[in-house]
């Protein structure tokens, strides 16, 4: 008994550690599955988390605070567009620059705004996300098996996290069954079938890149004002990425998208609670869970397990062809 | 006098420094065939991409059905009623014919409805031009010629009334040509407009009602099909006579240099593109590989030049070469003394933008004379670079220049010097004039001509057949990775030939 | 016709894109409320105004040029090497160990040795990437993000688990035996009469550093391999065409690549630290990145712009010491020099394509 409370509680904390890895990695399928390659969610993430908690701390508003952490990871999508779109920039050195410029401007501004040492004040109150009960948790929480799993792992999360959830059948029925999701598929494979056929490849490349930007948004608020309760200095800590390893995991597809992130959310889970694993006199240090999701990646990028392969036109600026 | 469906009038366009289409009109009757013909570069590609609102022109106007309409953009096009199907196609692979074909002409927001609807119209349309399709195959498991009917779909699903089609036969069998020139028939009696750019004259001659010529970017006459010649067209289209034989001697074809046997090539995607050939090239012959892109020929010279691996038996001198593994790379192949002018100069012979004294030595840069100490003595390859200039008279003569800011016929002139220069036994030969000016035409061919007088060996790979028919002394015909019979040009015809790069047997030679 | 003359492309590009990105710092420097003018001044002081800022200058300026030119070098090979931050980690754990069960007669012949070290290390770490890239297709970009956490995670592990000195509660190995210590700046310049600040972590790796650059310049413009790289990097196709081995090129390049920013712990491990600590390479690989892009490629260019770099760095030192403005200035700095000179490369460039194609169409 003493373990599947153990067990809850690990998958409880594997759901609070997914979604923000589920918001990301959606993020970057909508853009990527455009043909723009993103590895700035990390910078996005972390400028939303930011802003969110900034706004939120002065405000004393969550939701002002998620607006805010909404606009600010835009404003770097939009950047990412221009330089990647407008400008048929690489997408990948663009990437990077997006990335330090939220590492840099996070703690500048929030050294210049609060004097803390790049951190924002303790979030409390309304400047939080509250765990949301579902009804009769309590009721039947003593109930065996179903009881703990429905009111403690099911229920009491932020809506965040069940915005997240949600997100993905949405994010697959609008790829799959959608005008805008044909078009959207489209535009990662082959942006000039695209043009030929009479639809703006910078109107959907925008659209997409502003959607990642959305969810990245969405994924920063939640990491400091709902997972933890403010902001700190590189606190995404590399989510981004495992956000990137996951979707090249599910090969772009939303479904294996939340598949990977509750695995590496799982992965972590485990981390945080247990440091290194004895199993029967061999022990795994803490530090292979932490480099698990990445060692994963490269196996499933080496094609020895399945071929990752990315929409076609990925990372390429799309020219006229002469 | 009804009103023309399409009128150009004045239209300009420059890339940067190079002026595309100058000062261009057109007129183009409804329910017409109307060709534009002219060579590679000539301004053709980019005058229609203009009317479809790919490129914007700098200057001109255009009017539709008697009314000035402007066309921004793609969308435009087919706003105006303007379909046109590209010479490369533009489909997404692994989307089916059926979300090909609906892509931009969905009816409203939800995917399920506009497919259902696609479904059953597309039903009609295929019934009424008799363009068949399977609409739930992926367009990555269909042929070109399929693929093509799409395109086709896709142009009349919108409704358009004008179709262009840019080079359709490219990639075409004599056979597929033919039905395409069929459905363009049934286009035309339904009322259509088609405009149809090629280089072709034969295709002009038979499928056009009305043509026009242009040259370097200026439109040079518009005349009746049947009032006109092909080598009236052939004048127009190069602006003098054309020689179209090449002067030479038989060739006095000595011992085999060259001894194919069995050769099968498989490509990356497990496809196999030559399906065991044998052939043998002698000293002091020219063969002439002729067939439809896509046959297998290109495949063919990778393998001898040591681009791709190969199964099967090649001799060189009597000796047998690498297929595969250590010792079958070009660097191998150089150094057993066989050259190669590939097919693509601009992506494979050049590195475009290596000054044009670093590409005389692309493929030869490990080449001793090259090599001072343990770097590359370039002294001595810029030396040898302007030697190759002038011999080659390779204008501008300035080797310092970047292989890019040659004209296409100066840039081949770069590689022929390069490779025939290196005195080889066996010179690969891949569409030696391929966006090559007249005057570097002759020039290359009578340079290929006399390194056969030399004694040595030439496999000749060519989708022009006239280029095929003026240097060969002896053609072989791919067709789907076969060789489907060999020829002595004094003994053949087009039609012949025609038939044999359509896969109709003859008796193998 | 080439658009603009050559000058242009090498020279005014860069310079442009640099202005903008100085000119977006002081507008965010007066945002938060500082003087731009002053936040110069005190940069340049700090970072140039005394032998003890030049040492740092020169310290940090070395670090950049490793990572510099071993992102370079890939970029030679159109390869985008993310991966110089996880090759100079690894390096240090190869000069860690020469250093600590090597017992040296001499600090010549430990530099020797720790330049072998680093190199092998670093290039080992880039090696599983570059074959992934070359036999399997992996995209570089992605397998060196992975194996720059794997890295981390890595040395964490030697660093708390192995080779952390009984007793210590500290992630990082026990101090270099003295006869391992480099000779600083300080040390190599006084028989030569010039009084170098004694506390600056400059030191003799800077040499080689500058050495690096020369090689790293003959070997791209002077030799066969070079040649290749760059042939292969400008077309794939055309490098099959001619007998270059697309998947050697990619794995050789690479392993020079990863060899180069190994080479940088020689620097920050060997030269200043003198004991291997976790997080030694402080950002100094993703650094790299910037001075490739803003030098062009060029190990002459890198050189500049590692200064440049290691005059930031020292003089955002300075203004987090002086003023209330963070170190993280110099990321934002960072970031913006990438923004212009890579990814917004065409926003300075379509304009004055345009001027020069003018400028020449009035003169004709």
């Amino acid at each position: 008994m003493e373990f599947f409370v153990t067990l809850i509680q690990v998958f409880d904390s594997t759901i609070r550690l997914a979604t923000p890895l589920l918001l990301a990695c959606l993020a970057g399928l909508y853009s990527e599955r455009a043909g723009i390659f993103d590895i700035g969610l990390e910078g996005k993430m972390l400028m939303a988390a930011f802003f969110s908690a900034a706004v939120a701390a002065v405000t004393g508003s969550v939701w002002l605070g998620l607006l805010a952490g909404i606009a600010s990871s835009l404003a770097l999508s939009g950047l990412h567009g221009l330089a990647s779109i407008t400008f048929r920039g690489n997408q990948l050195i663009s990437g990077v620059a997006i990335n330090f410029l939220a590492a840099g401007m996070t703690v500048l501004v929030a050294q210049s705004w609060f004097q803390q040492g790049g951190r924002t004040p303790s979030l409390f109150g309304g400047g939080r996300f509250t765990p949301i009960e579902f009804p009769f948790a309590e009721a039947i929480s003593t109930v065996p098996i179903i009881g703990p799993i429905y009111s403690e792992l099911l229920s009491g999360h932020s809506i965040l996290v069940y915005i997240a959830f949600l997100m993905v059948p949405l994010t697959w029925w609008v790829l799959y069954r959608t005008r805008f999701g044909l078009r959207l598929r489209a535009v990662g494979e082959n942006p000039a079938a695209v043009d030929t056929a009479g639809v703006s490849v910078v109107g959907l490349r925008y659209a997409a890149v502003a959607i990642c930007g959305v969810l990245c948004g969405i994924a920063g608020a939640y990491l400091a004002t709902a997972l933890q309760a403010g902001f700190v200095k590189e606190m995404t800590a590399g989510r981004g990425f495992i956000a990137l390893a996951a979707l090249i995991f599910a090969k772009w597809r939303p479904w294996h998208a939340m598949g990977a992130c509750l695995l590496f959310g799982l992965l972590q889970a485990v981390a945080l609670r247990f440091q290194n694993i004895d199993l029967g006199g061999v022990v795994i240090p803490v530090q292979v869970m932490d480099a698990l999701p990445y060692i994963l990646t490269v196996v499933i990028l080496a094609g020895f397990v399945g071929k990752a392969i990315p929409p076609r036109a990925g990372g390429e600026p799309y020219v006229k062809e002469r | 006098m009804t009103v023309p469906a399409i009128e150009l009038k004045g239209i300009s366009k420059a890339f940067g420094p190079v002026q595309a289409n100058k000062d261009i009109s057109i007129s183009v009757a409804p329910g017409t065939i109307h060709g534009i013909i002219g060579e590679n570069g000539a301004g053709k590609s980019t005058l229609m991409s203009i009317l479809y609102g790919f490129y914007k022109a700098d200057k001109g106007e255009i009017w539709i059905n008697g009314q000035q309409t402007s066309i921004p953009d793609s969308q435009a096009a087919i706003a105006a009623g303007i379909g046109m199907v590209f010479q490369h196609f533009k489909l997404v692979e692994n989307f089916t014919v059926l979300e090909n074909i609906v892509l931009g002409a969905e009816d409203g927001g939800l995917l399920g409805p506009s497919l259902a609807k696609a479904r059953k119209e597309l039903k009609e349309l295929e019934e009424e031009y008799e363009l068949f399709v399977d609409p739930d195959k992926r367009i990555d498991e269909i042929g070109v010629g399929a693929q093509q009917r799409v395109e086709i779909l896709k142009a009349l699903y919108r409704r358009a009334e004008i179709l262009i089609l840019d080079e359709p036969t490219g990639v075409l069998t004599p056979a597929e040509a033919d039905q395409l020139f069929r459905i363009l028939d049934r286009l035309r009696a339904e009322g259509k407009t088609i405009i149809l750019i090629t280089h072709k004259l034969r295709e002009i001659m038979e499928a056009t009602d009305t043509v026009s010529v242009m040259r370097r970017g200026q439109m040079t006459a518009t005349v009746k099909t049947a009032e006109t010649s092909p080598q009236e067209l052939a004048e127009l289209m190069v602006g003098r006579k054309v020689l179209l034989q090449v002067d030479k001697v038989p060739a006095q074809p000595g011992k085999p240099i060259l001894e194919i046997e069995g050769l099968r090539v498989i490509d990356e995607a497990g496809v196999e593109r030559v399906k065991g050939i044998d052939l043998t090239v002698r000293a002091g012959e020219i063969v002439g590989i002729a067939g439809v892109a896509g046959n297998g020929q290109s495949e063919l010279l990778e393998v001898l030049g040591g681009m791709r691996p190969g199964l099967g038996s090649i001799k060189l001198n009597g000796a047998p070469l690498a297929l595969s593994g250590s010792g079958s790379d070009g660097q191998a192949r150089r150094a057993q003394h066989i050259a190669h002018v590939p097919e693509d100069r601009q992506r494979e012979g050049l590195i475009m933008d290596f000054h044009a004294w670093e590409n005389v030595a692309f493929g030869y840069h490990r080449d001793p004379a090259y090599k001072r100490g343990i770097f590359m003595d370039n002294a001595a390859l810029r030396a040898d670079t302007e030697r190759k200039i002038e011999k080659f008279d390779v204008r501008p003569p300035d080797g310092w220049l970047a292989a890019k800011n040659f004209s296409g016929g100066n840039q081949q002139k770069i590689v022929v010097a390069r490779e025939i220069e290196r005195n080889p036994d066996l010179l690969l030969v891949g569409q030696p004039t391929r966006g090559v000016d007249i005057g570097a035409i002759e020039f290359i061919h009578k340079q290929i001509v006399a390194l056969r007088d030399q004694g040595k060996a030439i496999l000749l790979v060519s989708v022009e057949l006239e280029e095929i028919f003026s240097l060969s002394d002896r053609i072989a015909v791919m067709f789907d990775g076969h060789i489907m019979g060999e020829r002595l040009p004094q003994e053949t015809d087009e039609k012949e030939l025609g038939l044999l790069m359509a896969g109709v047997a003859g008796e193998a030679a | 016709m080439e658009k603009m003359p050559k000058w242009a492309d090498v020279v005014l590009i860069p310079l442009i894109s640099l202005l903008l990105a100085a000119l977006l710092s002081a507008l965010v420097i007066l945002a938060i409320g500082e003087s731009p003018v002053e936040a110069v001044n005190l940069m340049i002081t700090g970072a140039l105004g005394s032998t003890y800022g030049w040492g740092y200058t020169l310290y940090y300026a070395t670090n950049f040029m490793f990572t510099g030119l071993a992102v370079a070098v890939a970029f030679h090979a159109r390869m985008f090497n993310i991966g110089g931050e996880g090759q100079a980690m690894l390096g240090g754990l190869g000069v860690a160990m020469v250093c600590l069960y090597v017992p040296w007669p001499h600090w010549s012949i430990a530099l020797l040795a720790a330049c072998a070290a680093s190199m092998l290390f670093g290039a080992a770490w880039a090696a599983i990437p570059a074959y992934l890239q070359a036999k399997r297709g992996s995209h570089i970009v992605i397998t060196t993000i992975m194996f720059n956490f794997i890295a981390a995670a890595f040395l964490n592990y030697m660093l708390v688990n192995v080779m952390r000195p009984k007793g210590s509660m500290d992630p990082a190995t026990a101090r270099f035996p003295e006869a391992v210590h480099l000779p600083t700046l300080h040390e190599l310049l006084a028989p030569i009469g010039i009084n170098f600040s004694k506390a600056a972590p400059a030191n003799i790796s800077l040499l080689v550093a500058i050495f690096a650059c020369f090689v790293v310049w003959a070997l791209i413009w002077r030799t066969r391999l070079g040649y290749e790289i760059r042939a292969y990097g400008h077309s794939e196709t055309g490098a099959v065409y001619a007998g270059i081995s697309p998947v050697r090129i990619t794995i050789v390049a690479m392993l020079i690549s990863g060899a180069l920013a190994g080479l940088m712990a020689t620097n920050n491990v060997m030269g200043e630290a003198e004991r291997l600590v976790l997080n030694s390479t402080e950002g100094a690989g993703f650094i790299g990145i910037a001075v490739a892009l803003m030098g062009r490629s060029h190990p002459f260019g890198v050189f500049l712009a590692a200064i440049l770099f290691g005059f930031l760095y020292q003089g955002g030192a300075e203004l987090a010491l002086w003023t209330s403005i963070p170190r993280e200035l110099i990321v934002v700095i960072q970031a913006l020099v990438i923004l212009f000179t890579g990814a917004l490369d065409n926003m300075v460039r379509m304009p004055l394509e345009k001027l020069f194609l003018g400028l020449r169409k009035g003169v004709e």
